[in-house]
């Protein structure tokens, strides 16, 4: 009965030395973070005008989104593959 | 609604039904690996998937044909407000890629089926591996009633849904003899089933949605007439509630409940076993994150579909049941044939979900409530043995629930399932990243969280229900009408992290843990994680 007391503060690869917080995943946090901010706004995007082929700038203005976030999310990946890759400096795979 | 039978809408209807039908039987011989009595292969499909593959089958089970119905039903009831489900599946995505690898790596490491036996691994706690187990299964099972809706309101439509007046076993049957198929090859062939039937579900979607949104438009004049005939809609007073019956884009007062909506609902879904059992199916962790950044194409068919609520009061569908709107504007617009492989899209679209749902459910009572409680020396042969009846059972019980009661009843529990799966988040993902919170603690949370929001969702009225009514009220201390679920997900973290406080404080014992940090970052293939296949042909890790 021992109580595991560690705990693993940085989420992500505890496996190599390098510090935790570094430019490329800041920009990775940024990604997936900015889907949220422009989501959660709703003021932001809660109006008609202007319209883009008859639809509501409200409807057209989240489907953009939707895009937006899929090339955030791909950034995101392309980069922390990366990152993992340069982590592991190709000992494996 | 056209009288009598639409003959050939219902003949496409049942050659698209009668082809999946073969598919489901026989994908049990698909990728068929040597030992077929595991819960692996059975339950997981050999957790063989590849990215496709994955794709196919997440967007089959989580797009499902309540989805399809309900999404522009609400647009047609109330404008923007149903649009949520947009920024809903926006938000999903980034979010699970920082926490379903993870999952995915630990779970592949110690061979775990569902979420409550991660839990149990890692907090050591057979306890809130229950509670966890348990509140899957409760919000799963009204969401697999609600497929039969979906599939209702199609039959219903093409006139052989039946009338007041038709025996009640005659009206029925067409349902019956669906859900029995159903529940057959599910039984045979586990998860390889919808997998192979997802292909066939999302191809028709995804031809049907293209049609429709360039199609119908161009019958109704553009998106200008569409959006006109819907704003004086929406600008007409309601009798029964003194307000506009709904609006283009959401007031000042609904931006709370839209954005709460949203996010909540994003917390949620992955909480739920049958987006867990898609998820650990796949081959690799790398299937799941490249896997966040194509999903979201069905983000954008949802969005058009949603527009079709628009087209639906612009094209004059007048139904009293809005779950009607969309078959019925399909049944108005489009020539018969066409009509029919839109039905059998929506029909479909409910069995794929349907029968991964029932999966999970059972994996989720054969593993945290059969071999934790009543039998913990099952064999794995026992295991997939009750897995396969309980899938059974579970479906007989949906179908008992939609044909007993009425639909509302159905409908007002899956709002509760949405509130409470999400309890679950703490000690899913929380404890996906750290081992701080303490095991006794996250069964706190979680029964306040599940009282909480039980009892705020049976306060919301409506002007047709008493209770249930709604899933937004006012959260406490803010003031503004908010999502409940997000509101008992808050207070469940905040009493967790409170008394893990004071737990920690008074040295309660901690559960052993059996993961070790290294687990949540292995892939398939690295040393120590076990090979279940022989490696694919396609598509090798970090392959692109």
């Amino acid at each position: 009965m021992s109580a595991v007391p560690e705990v693993p503060e940085a989420p992500e690869a505890p496996e190599a030395k390098a510090p935790v917080v570094t430019p490329v995943r800041v920009i990775i946090a940024l990604c997936l973070a900015a889907p949220f901010v422009a989501m959660l706004w709703v003021g932001s995007y809660a109006k008609l005008e202007p319209t883009f082929i008859g639809m509501p700038f409200f409807y057209w203005y989240q489907m953009l989104w939707v895009l937006i976030s899929t090339a955030l999310t791909m950034i995101a990946y392309v980069l922390w593959q990366r990152d993992q890759r340069a982590r592991k400096g190709g000992a494996s795979r | 609604m056209k009288d009598g039978v639409n003959g050939v809408a219902l003949a496409v209807f049942i050659f698209f039904f009668l082809a999946v039908t073969v598919m489901g039987f026989l994908a049990s011989r698909w990728r068929k690996a040597a030992n077929e009595n595991s819960l692996d292969e059975w339950g997981l499909g050999g957790r063989s998937f590849g990215t496709w593959v994955t794709w196919f089958l997440l967007g089959g089970d989580l797009y499902t044909a309540y989805t399809f119905v309900a999404v522009p039903a609400a647009i047609y009831a109330a404008g923007a407000a149903g649009f949520f489900a947009v920024p809903y599946t926006i938000l999903v995505y980034p979010l699970i890629f920082t926490f379903l690898p993870r999952l995915w790596s630990v779970s592949h490491k110690h061979g775990y089926v569902t979420t409550s036996d991660f839990v149990r691994g890692r907090f050591g706690s057979r306890g809130l591996s229950l509670a966890v187990a348990v509140t899957g299964i409760l919000a799963t099972m009204p969401y697999i009633a609600l497929q039969l809706v979906g599939i209702q309101a199609v039959l219903d439509v093409m006139g052989v849904g039946g009338g007041e007046t038709t025996h009640w076993f005659v009206k029925d049957l067409p349902l019956l003899i669906a859900f029995g198929v159903l529940a057959a090859y599910t039984y045979s062939s586990g998860l390889r089933a919808p997998a192979l039937i997802a292909f066939v579900k999302d191809t028709l979607i995804y031809i049907v949605i293209a049609v429709a949104i360039i199609y119908i438009p161009i019958k109704l004049g553009g998106f200008d007439e569409i959006f006109a005939s819907a704003g004086e809609k929406f600008a007409q007073i309601n009798p029964a509630t003194d307000k506009p019956n709904g609006a283009l884009v959401p007031g000042e007062l609904g931006q709370w409940g839209y954005a709460t909506l949203a996010l909540g609902s994003a917390l949620a879904l992955f909480m739920y076993p049958h987006s867990i059992t898609a998820t650990l199916s796949s081959r690799s962790r790398e299937v799941i994150r490249r896997n966040t950044t194509i999903l979201p194409l069905y983000s954008l068919m949802l969005g058009l579909l949603a527009l079709l609520g628009f087209m639906a009061i612009a094209a004059g569908v007048n139904v009293k049941n809005g779950q009607l709107a969309i078959p019925q504007l399909f049944e108005n617009m489009f020539p018969d044939w066409f009509a029919g492989v839109a039905f059998a899209a929506i029909g479909i679209g409910a069995l794929v979900p349907a029968a991964i749902m029932s999966i999970a459910a059972a994996n989720l009572f054969t593993r945290n409530i059969y071999k934790d409680f009543l039998k913990p020396d099952a064999t794995p042969a026992q295991e997939t043995k009750v897995s396969k009846l309980v899938s059974l059972l579970v479906k007989v019980g949906a179908l008992a629930f939609v044909l007993t009661m009425d639909k509302t009843v159905a409908i007002n529990f899956q709002l509760l399932g949405g509130i409470w799966i999400l309890q679950t988040f703490p000690a899913l993902v929380g404890g996906l990243f750290t081992r701080w919170f303490h095991r006794w603690a996250l069964i706190g949370g979680w029964a306040v969280g599940m009282i909480y929001g039980t009892a705020a969702a049976y306060g919301v009225a409506s002007p047709t229900q008493k209770h249930f009514g709604g899933s937004s009220a006012e959260i406490p201390g803010i003031g503004e009408i908010g999502y409940i679920g997000l509101t008992a997900f808050v207070l469940n973290v905040v009493v967790t992290v409170v008394l893990t406080f004071v737990l920690r404080a008074a040295k309660a014992p901690d559960g052993i843990d059996e993961t070790s940090p290294s687990d949540y970052t292995a892939d398939a293939g690295d040393p120590g994680v076990k090979v279940e296949l022989p490696p694919a042909t396609a598509g090798a890790p970090g392959g692109h």
